[in-house]
């Protein structure tokens, strides 16, 4: 209870360093310099403390905090174990990466006072939000979690309260209410059955409600969940909502919101409820999440809703992986979704980037990106070619693992999955490849129609000039659209995806052993109620 | 445990008006049903809290099972905050929509219907290839003999990058 404790005793730190932080940004709003100083500095000492906690959980594994010191399963716990920690350093990076974009996209636009100066504080909010749905030990707590985050993101959707948000928000919100009352509904009758929330007190006692009940206490945790994640029959909203907020929120909803839907299904599945009883159903769907978003996504000209609809298909992925039910499978889904958080990101901030240097995001209207802008091309090309799982990078080693766990696993339900997972990353690239040859190859004199800023830096020059001299021309061009405050946050995303490669090895090993202790469910449980815990190891299964 | 049929039915109500006015298609409407089945939700954390009438807090003497469950109130009251905020929230939203457009009511995706209605041609991709596909400047290929072939000044334009 001493010094290796001493990481996880500030994991409540990671929940309340953002809110304070959105006091204080709150305070500030006036100040526009100062809330950024404030904003930015609360992530990255947030992420320092993270990172800690990861060492600490990585050695020791999974470790839980009691606040107020009340025993469980009386007080709230938050447990820190590797998949937890994994995601909040994971989602930290990606926010703060996120935050300094959306900063430098402000001081490039001169944007002052306003609904922009609420944008830093829910952001703020949004962020513990996420953390907290990470670290919740108890049901209630990861429904407190989500409705944190969640109303930070109806602030952050509506940001500016035009026509086109204004819509997508009343899809959005109502969704979003519909399955938080089911969550609700689900914890109310779980409270019912058992007498407690406390997901380690859960995973003990809802072995022995009847049958029936288990398996209704389930589906509604899953039909919550699902549509939080955004699985195939409960995606439709998606699509919708996302493509209209400002570049840097969808890149943060992308990135974040869908994963805490993903990571509480996981949570569903190896502690409240383990045992194959859906794993049929979870595979069903996982198939249909991703061969019906990417159909979705190959028919878009838009590039914002392109991603949106590849955004959902991937979550069919992690669902693949957790419906395998081995390590090798789960391993591989914890390494899909840190992958998939920062590849997606990366991609929707560089569509913001496409869209201040072209003027638009839809492919009917961009071409000669290449030639334009090559750092934007490269940009581009690197996450683009790592979600559709291209060899050298982290995709390719993730969905590697998801067929293997497939193979393991070795039913035909199984071997399908495998197709169609195989048919989804070629249709993914596909979808990539289209947007790459038409808003980056072709000339944008073939484009159908044309963006006026293309045509404008294109033919200023004469038609018969040099390549060296056109190059130059739009990298003049460049500095003025493609302000370095974006460019830079942009970039550093996107080697922190080819970082996900290079650093393959111990991530796997770590995914690996989240994956174990969370399918052995022990560890979980002894963190939460101490190893002399009361219960006997026979009630485990 | 005794079970408060008075309180199902009421909640059962509260979900079937409410999921019905979830489907309409004016936004006031819409918030009347989340506003309802939020509730019924409450409800039914209630029911979990035991039969009504028991001892809230402390009570001199009183034997442990003449308590009622502290934890559902609990929870409600965090729930009711909740919805209340949202509740707030969406008729901001529903405000600000009759501001813009003058109407109330869930709107069509545009972008939606547009990609519904176009035609499975992709000009990119399923035009035919024209026959000359040669990369050469056109102008310096002699002209054909007749002279029907395309004069130079038109194949110009394809000079030299």
């Amino acid at each position: 209870m001493s010094a290796p404790l001493a990481a996880v005793s500030f994991a409540p730190l990671a929940v309340a360093l953002p809110l304070l932080g959105a006091a204080l940004a709150f305070v500030l709003r006036r100040h526009t310099g100062a809330q950024r100083a404030v904003t930015s500095s609360t992530l990255a000492l947030t992420l320092v403390l993270e990172v800690w906690m990861l060492a600490g959980a990585w050695r020791h594994g999974a470790q839980a905090v009691l606040l107020g010191g009340w025993a469980p399963p009386w007080g709230i716990s938050m447990v820190v174990d590797e998949f937890s920690s994994l995601m909040l350093v994971v989602s930290t990076c990606v926010s703060l990466a996120v935050l300094l974009y959306a900063s430098g996209q402000g001081m490039a636009d001169g944007e002052r006072g306003g609904s922009i100066s609420v944008f830093h504080p829910a952001y703020l909010i949004l962020v513990a939000g996420v953390s907290n749905a990470f670290l919740a030990g108890d049901l209630f707590n990861l429904y407190v979690g989500f409705e944190i985050l969640l109303t930070a993101s109806y602030v952050l959707l509506t940001l500016g309260g035009t026509t086109a948000r204004i819509r997508a928000a009343v899809t959005y919100v109502v969704v979003s209410v519909v399955s938080s009352v089911l969550f609700l509904l689900a914890i109310g009758m779980i409270y019912a059955a058992t007498g407690t929330v406390n997901m380690a007190d859960l995973a003990l006692k809802l072995g022995e409600v009847a049958p029936g009940t288990q398996v209704v206490l389930h589906l509604m945790l899953f039909v919550a969940f699902g549509i939080k994640a955004a699985v195939f029959p409960l995606s439709f909203w998606l699509p919708d909502s996302y493509p209209t907020a400002p570049a840097p929120v969808t890149a943060v909803f992308a990135g974040l919101l869908t994963k805490v839907g993903v990571y509480a299904m996981v949570r569903t599945e190896t502690l409240l409820f383990p045992g194959d009883r859906i794993n049929s159903l979870l595979m069903v769907v996982a198939l249909l999440t991703m061969l019906v978003g990417i159909l979705g996504a190959v028919a878009q000209t838009d590039v914002k809703r392109m991603l949106s609809f590849t955004l959902t298909s991937h979550i069919g992925f992690m669902v693949f992986g957790l419906a395998v039910g081995n390590v090798v499978g789960l391993a591989a889904a914890v390494y899909y979704v840190a992958h998939h958080i920062i590849v997606q990101t990366s991609l929707f901030l560089v569509t913001g980037l496409i869209e201040r240097r072209g003027g638009s995001s839809n492919v009917d209207r961009l071409g000669s990106l290449a030639r334009l802008s090559p750092v934007l091309a490269v940009l581009f090309f690197i996450p683009a070619m790592n979600l559709a799982g291209i060899p050298p990078f982290s995709g390719f080693l993730g969905k590697l693992g998801l067929i293997q766990g497939g193979v393991e696993l070795g039913t035909p339900l199984g071997w399908v999955l495998v197709g169609g997972s195989v048919a989804t990353s070629l249709l993914t690239l596909l979808a990539v490849a289209r947007v790459w040859n038409r808003a980056f190859w072709r000339k944008a004199e073939d484009a159908e129609n044309p963006a006026p800023v293309l045509l404008a830096t294109t033919s200023s020059g004469s038609p018969m000039t040099t390549y060296g001299t056109a190059a130059n021309s739009g990298s003049r061009g460049d500095s003025a659209l493609l302000p370095r405050g974006m460019v830079v946050p942009t970039a550093a995303l996107v080697s922190l995806g080819v970082a996900l490669t290079v650093f393959a090895g111990p991530l796997f090993q770590l995914s690996e052993q989240a994956a174990r202790q969370m399918l052995e469910r022990t560890p979980y449980i002894e963190a939460v109620f101490g190893a002399e815990a009361t219960y006997a190891p026979g009630s485990l299964k | 445990m005794t079970v408060n049929v008075t309180l199902l039915a009421v909640m059962g109500v509260m979900f079937a008006t409410g999921i019905y006015l979830l489907l309409e298609r004016s936004l006031t409407r819409v918030l009347l049903g989340i506003v309802l089945i939020g509730n019924g939700a409450n409800l039914l954390l209630l029911a979990t809290g035991g039969i009504p009438g028991l001892a809230p807090l402390y009570v001199e003497g009183a034997p442990a099972g003449a308590y009622s469950d502290p934890l559902p109130q609990a929870l409600i009251l965090t729930a009711i905050v909740i919805t209340f905020a949202v509740t707030a929230l969406l008729l901001a939203i529903i405000y600000r929509s009759w501001v813009i457009a003058r109407r109330d009511e869930v709107v069509d995706d545009v972008e939606d219907r547009r990609v519904a209605a176009q035609s499975s041609f992709d000009p990119e991709e399923d035009t035919e290839i024209p026959l000359e596909t040669t990369e050469f400047d056109p102008a310096a290929i002699p002209p054909p003999v007749d002279g029907a072939g395309t004069p130079a000044g038109e194949a110009g334009t394809g000079g030299p990058r």
